[in-house]
């Protein structure tokens, strides 16, 4: 047993590259898979609907600890190894894609009706209605919730703990077994995630302020 | 010719029915006004005719093509038809400028130039240059129509169907806006107008059309309609209307 020092941090924060790295992917990886199943939400094809909403509805209730083990562990019985890092990372995403789809296709359903309308009106198709006129609009109420997920996505990225994978969480657990000096260690731990996050949620405000800036124009006038 | 051909038309929503067999016959050039309480199904008729909402039986002919629910024939037939609403519907994210042209280059393929110049033209048509550079909410109720209006002129469509565009402007705003439409009347405009304004109906329509619970009551010049209504339901509308 040894004292918890200044390498111990730096030993953490190495490890907190990992839970960046990870979040990255799930925030990438999701938001494409996302993207793809809120359009396949609001299709009018009806088999998409169903099997978009199937996908999200299995995802959604089903605990991502699960879902990471049917990877890392499922997986590699049908002889497929998956790395630790692999298998997080097909995780995170495929639930976060899930989360992604369900917030993004109620901001876009959050829209006047009358917006489709004037705008297939003029002849507009329906991709290009979504893609010019709805989609910008979607963007302010979609904001917060999906910053507040992608808050929720990097505290999950220490669910990889529990397949090995030598993230944040893990990293303290093991400083911990080391130094058994639990509080001063999550403490630390704890502290980085919070300057992860934080960032995050403050780079959503500023997002917010400024998708709207022509509004705060008229109130100033 | 007739541009729009109404015959038999049927719609309902689940048990309720909203048209029921109605035939209209609109020439080219003329001003239609469609009148009737609310529920009477006018709305929806006038939607039935650019395919916003679809019918259960009977057809629709605009311009010698038949009315289909399919997205490609739709957007041939909404470049010849504008419509405007009682909500305005403008794209609150975009200046009055690029609301003007978003179908211009998008539906017509414009240059930026080509779209530009549309957009003065129809936005001194509607006395409303001045505010290209302006956001939607900027304006008042009266303006904002005026600049649907003039959205879909930017079109060239050969009819404009008008849904009770002034029912949510202050009494005060809804005459520029009439005024606008008269002016297209008197330009030659086919409008199709669903509309409470029964002095502006009196005024500037050619044929005023009661429907009363799913049909087509009553029609004829208004000259002769107000004079000497035939129904009691129209007798009795039109009472409800003067107050």
């Amino acid at each position: 047993m040894r004292t918890f020092t200044s390498h111990d941090i730096l030993f953490l924060l190495q490890a907190a590259r990992w839970t960046l790295a990870l979040s990255l992917l799930a925030f990438v990886g999701g938001g494409l898979g996302g993207a793809i199943l809120a359009v396949g939400r609001i299709s009018r094809v009806r088999a998409l609907r169903s099997l978009a909403s199937l996908y999200i509805q299995v995802v959604q209730g089903t605990p991502l600890l699960i879902q990471l083990f049917i990877w890392y562990f499922g997986i590699s019985l049908l002889g497929a190894d998956l790395s630790p890092i692999v298998a997080a990372a097909i995780a995170l995403t495929l639930y976060s894609s899930a989360f992604f789809a369900e917030i993004w296709r109620g901001a876009i359903q959050s829209i006047a009706k009358g917006q489709w309308e004037s705008a297939s009106s003029l002849g507009l198709t329906r991709f290009e209605t979504l893609w010019y006129v709805i989609l910008p609009q979607s963007l302010r109420p979609a904001l917060p919730p999906t910053v507040g997920f992608m808050v929720q996505i990097v505290k999950n990225t220490s669910l990889a703990a529990l397949v090995g994978f030598v993230e944040l969480a893990r990293a303290g657990q093991l400083v911990n077994n080391i130094t058994f000096q639990p509080l001063p260690v999550f403490a630390c731990v704890a502290v980085i995630y919070f300057a992860i996050c934080f960032p995050l949620s403050a780079l959503s405000r500023w997002l917010e302020r400024r998708t709207h800036g022509h509004r705060q124009l008229v109130r100033g006038t | 010719m007739a541009i729009v051909n109404l015959s038999g038309v049927r719609k309902s929503y689940g048990a309720l029915t909203v048209l029921r067999d109605v035939s209209l016959a609109v020439e080219r050039g003329a001003v239609v006004a469609l009148v009737g309480r609310s529920g009477s199904g006018k709305s929806t008729l006038l939607r039935c005719i650019n395919g916003l909402e679809p019918i259960d039986g009977g057809e629709v002919v605009v311009d010698g093509r038949r009315v289909e629910q399919n997205e490609a024939s739709l957007r041939q037939l909404r470049q010849e038809i504008g419509i405007v609403f009682q909500s305005y519907n403008l794209f609150p994210h975009l200046t009055v400028e690029r609301n003007v042209t978003l179908a211009l280059s998008l539906v017509k393929k414009m240059s930026a130039q080509e779209g530009r110049a549309v957009a003065e033209k129809v936005l001194s048509q509607v006395g409303l240059r001045e505010k290209m550079a302006a956001y939607p909410e900027q304006l008042s109720g009266g303006q904002q129509q005026r600049v649907a209006i003039a959205r879909s002129l930017a079109m060239q469509p050969k009819l404009m169907l008008f849904d009770e565009v002034t029912s949510a402007l202050d009494p005060e705003l809804k005459e520029e806006v009439l005024k606008v439409m008269e002016g297209l009347a008197r330009e030659g405009m086919t409008m199709i107008l669903v509309t409470h304004e029964m002095d502006f109906a009196r005024r500037v329509a050619d044929q005023v059309v009661f429907m009363h619970q799913g049909r087509i009551h009553e029609q004829g010049p208004p000259s002769r309609l107000f004079a000497e209504p035939e129904t009691p339901e129209f007798r009795q509308f039109i009472a409800s209307t003067l107050n």
